[in-house]
C-alpha cells in the first residue's frame, strides 16, 4: 500500500500548520517526520490518523481517497507520546480493546482474542503483566502496551507520535533499537514524529525534515546528514559551524580561508558556509590554507573530543570534533595555538523577503 | 516511622480528631443517648408503626431516586459545560450553584407555585392526570433540585482532566462514538459519579425546608421522616424524635459506607505502583 499525500494545507487561526505538503510513503517504509515544535509534523500525523482534516489537498491510498474514511475505519495503529492507555482496563484488556469493539460478525471469539493478546504481549515482552493495570507499569512498559494495543487490530499503517518523548534517556535507546527490530520483523509501514534528530537518524529508512509547515528535505538519514539541502536542515541536523562569508574580487572568503571557483556570478550580499565539526582539520602548517586559532576548551566525551576554538581573524568560536585519542597525540591543551582548516563545506546564498530568510543558491565546496 | 518533611503530624492529627469529635461525633452520641430513653420496646413500637415506615420509605426511596436522576442529568450538564464553548456558558455555569445558595424554603415555595394544581405547570399537568405538588413526585422534585449542584461540581474537574488522547486512541482502534463513551469515558468517571451520588443522596435525605412546602405532608403518602421528627418534637416526645433520628442516622451511615465500598471497587485501577 502506497500513501500519496499531495498539496496538503492546514491553517489554524493564527498560523499555517501545513503549507502545501506533498509526500509519498512507500509500502513497508519506516519514515520519520522530523522538525522543531510547531513545524506541522504532528498535524500531518493527525491527518493520517483521521483526527484532523486538511483545508486543501488529498491523501490517496493506492489511488483511493484515504481522507473519506473516518478515523475508526482507517486501519491505522496510533501510539501517543503519553501512552493514552485506558487506565481502568488491565494490560490484557487494553490490548484486546480494538478486537472487542468490533461488530459481532467481525469479532474473533473470546478464545481467539485471548490468544492474540497473549501473542502480542509476548511480542512486547510483557507476557506476565497481562493482569496488571497501567498505573502499575513503568513508562517504557506502558509504551510497549500501547504499541501492542495498536498492533492488535492488524493495522495497515502504524503512526507514532513522539513515542519516546516521555521516557528516560536509557529506556529510550533500548526501546528505539527494539522498535527497529520489530519493524524489520513485521515490515509494517510506519510513520513516526520526532523532534529528536538522533532518534530519526538512527531509526528511520527515510526522514522528512519539516519546518514552518513545509517539508524542507526528504531523504535517507545518510543523505539528510551529508547533503543537507537547505540552511535549516544544516542547522537542525547534527552540529554545524555557521560561518558568514564575504565577497570580494570575485572570491568568497572568511578571514584567511578563501573559497575558489564558486558557481555564482555577480555580487551576493549574504553568503553563509556550513562546516560540520568533524570536517575541520587541525594541525596543518602555516603555508596551508586555513586559520590560526586558539584552543579554548577540550570537552572529552568518551571516544570523541569536542574542541572549542576561537579564530581571531573572523572573530568566531568554532567547534571541532576529533577522536579522543588524538587529544593526547596532538598535544591539545587549553590555550594552545593551532591551525584549523575546513575540508568541506556547504555554501548557501541567502535572500531575505518579508523577514524570512530563504536560500537561493547552494554549492558544495571541497578543499 | 519514616521522617517527614513537615513536622507536627501528632499535633495536627490530635487537633483534627478532637475537632471532628466535638463537631460531628458528640452531637450524634447525645442523640443516641437521648434515644435510648424510650428503650428497646419503645423503639420496636416506633419502627413498626406504618406511618413511620411510610415516612422512612419516602425519605430514603425518594432520595435514592433523586440522586440517580441527578447523576444522569448532572453528567449531561457537566459534559456540556466542560466540552462545549457557547455564548452564555459562564452564566449557565454560575446558575448551577443557585440551589446551594437559595434558602431552601424559597426553593420550596417557588416549586410549589409552579407545580401546585393551580400553578403555571401544575394546571397543565392536571389535565393529563399528573399530580406533582402535594404528592411523592413533588418530594422527589425538591430533592432533585437541592442535590443537583453536587454531581455537576464533583464531575467538572474530573471531566476537564480527562485526556483527549484516550478518546482518540479508542477511535483509532475502531470504537464507535457510543463505544468510546460507554467503554472508555464512563468507566473512568464511575468513582466520581459515585461521590456525586453520595453527596446528592445525603443532601436529599437531610432536606427539610424545600420538601415540606411542596410535599403537602399527607401522612402515609407524602410525609418525609424529618417532618415526622419535627412533629414528635412539637408533641414534646423528645425521646421518640431522637429515636427516629437515630434510625435515620444509622440508615444513612450504612448507605454511605456501601457507596464508599462500591467506589473503592470501581476505582481499583487507580492504585499507584508503590
Amino acid at each position: 500500500m502506497t500513501l500519496e499525500l499531495s498539496h496538503l494545507s492546514r491553517r489554524f487561526t493564527d498560523y499555517p500548520a501545513l503549507d502545501d505538503v506533498s509526500l509519498v510513503i512507500a509500502p513497508g517504509e519506516f519514515l520519520a517526520l522530523l522538525g522543531p515544535s510547531g513545524s506541522g509534523k504532528t498535524t500531518l500525523l493527525r491527518i493520517l490518523a483521521g483526527l484532523d482534516y486538511p483545508d486543501a489537498g488529498t491523501v490517496q491510498l493506492d489511488g483511493d481517497d484515504f481522507l473519506a474514511a473516518q478515523a475508526h475505519k482507517r486501519k491505522v495503529g496510533l501510539v501517543f507520546q503519553h501512552y493514552a492507555l485506558f487506565r481502568h482496563l488491565t494490560v490484557a484488556e487494553n490490548v484486546a480493546f480494538g478486537l472487542r469493539v468490533r461488530s459481532r460478525k467481525a469479532r474473533p471469539s473470546r478464545a481467539q482474542i485471548a490468544e492474540r493478546v497473549q501473542q502480542l504481549l509476548k511480542r512486547v515482552q510483557l507476557d506476565d503483566h497481562g493482569h496488571r493495570y497501567p498505573s502499575q507499569l513503568s513508562g517504557g512498559q506502558r509504551q510497549r502496551v500501547a504499541l501492542a494495543r495498536a498492533l492488535a487490530v492488524e493495522p495497515d499503517l502504524l503512526l507514532l507520535d513522539e513515542p519516546f518523548g516521555a521516557l528516560d534517556a536509557q529506556v529510550r535507546v533500548t526501546l528505539r533499537r527494539w522498535l527497529r527490530e520489530l519493524h524489520e520483523d513485521l515490515q509494517l509501514t510506519t510513520v513516526f514524529v520526532t523532534h529528536d534528530q538522533e532518534e530519526a537518524l538512527e531509526l528511520a529508512d527515510r526522514i522528512a525534515v519539516m519546518n514552518r509547515g513545509r517539508i524542507e528535505q526528504v531523504g535517507s538519514p545518510e543523505v539528510i546528514y551529508r547533503q543537507p539541502a537547505t540552511p535549516f536542515v544544516c542547522e537542525f541536523i547534527g552540529k554545524v559551524n555557521k560561518i558568514p562569508l564575504t565577497y570580494a574580487n570575485q572570491r568568497l572568503s572568511a578571514g584567511e580561508w578563501v573559497l575558489e571557483g564558486h558557481p555564482w556570478n555577480g555580487r551576493h550580499a549574504n553568503v553563509v558556509a556550513y562546516v560540520r565539526p568533524e570536517h575541520l582539520s587541525l594541525g596543518g602548517t602555516d603555508t596551508q590554507p586555513g586559520w590560526t586559532a586558539r584552543l579554548r576548551h577540550v570537552y572529552l566525551a568518551g571516544s570523541v573530543a569536542h574542541l572549542e576554538l576561537y579564530v581571531p581573524s573572523i572573530d568566531q568560536t568554532l567547534e571541532a570534533d576529533v577522536a579522543g585519542e588524538d587529544v593526547a597525540r596532538l598535544g591539545l591543551q587549553s590555550g594552545a595555538e593551532l591551525r584549523v582548516a575546513p575540508r568541506n563545506a556547504i555554501v548557501f546564498t541567502l535572500s531575505e523577503q518579508a523577514g524570512e530568510t530563504s536560500a537561493e543558491g547552494r554549492w558544495v565546496w571541497q578543499a | 516511622m519514616r521522617r517527614r518533611i513537615l513536622p507536627g503530624f501528632g499535633l495536627s492529627l490530635g487537633y483534627a480528631l478532637t475537632y471532628l469529635g466535638l463537631i460531628v461525633l458528640l452531637p450524634l452520641v447525645a442523640l443516641a443517648w437521648k434515644a435510648s430513653g424510650i428503650g428497646v420496646g419503645g423503639m420496636l413500637h416506633l419502627l413498626s408503626s406504618p406511618r413511620t415506615l411510610a415516612a422512612l420509605k419516602l425519605s430514603f426511596g425518594g432520595a435514592i431516586l433523586a440522586a440517580i436522576i441527578n447523576v444522569c442529568f448532572g453528567l449531561l450538564v457537566a459534559w456540556v459545560l466542560v466540552r462545549y464553548r457557547f455564548p452564555g456558558r459562564r452564566l449557565f455555569d454560575a446558575l448551577v450553584d443557585l440551589p446551594f445558595a437559595l434558602p431552601t424554603a424559597v426553593a420550596g415555595i417557588a416549586l410549589t407555585a409552579l407545580y401546585a394544581p393551580n400553578g403555571w405547570l401544575g394546571h397543565w399537568l392536571k389535565h393529563y392526570g399528573i399530580q406533582i405538588a402535594y404528592a411523592p413526585p413533588g418530594v422527589i422534585l425538591a430533592m432533585v433540585f437541592v442535590g443537583f449542584p453536587f454531581v455537576v461540581r464533583t464531575l467538572q474537574p474530573v471531566l476537564e482532566s480527562l485526556d483527549r488522547d484516550v478518546e482518540e486512541a479508542a477511535e483509532s482502534l475502531g470504537a464507535s462514538h457510543a463505544q468510546t463513551f460507554f467503554r472508555v469515558i464512563l468507566p473512568m468517571l464511575v468513582p466520581t459519579l459515585l461521590t456525586g451520588f453520595a453527596l446528592a443522596l445525603a443532601r436529599a435525605v437531610g432536606e427539610y425546608g424545600s420538601v415540606i412546602f411542596i410535599a403537602g405532608n399527607i401522612p402515609m403518602r407524602s410525609e418525609i421522616a424529618p417532618l415526622l421528627i419535627v412533629e414528635k418534637l412539637e408533641e414534646f416526645d423528645y425521646a421518640g424524635a431522637a429515636a427516629l433520628g437515630t434510625v435515620m442516622l444509622i440508615a444513612s451511615f450504612a448507605l454511605l459506607i456501601l457507596i464508599a465500598v462500591l467506589q473503592r471497587w470501581s476505582g481499583r485501577w487507580a492504585e499507584q505502583l508503590q
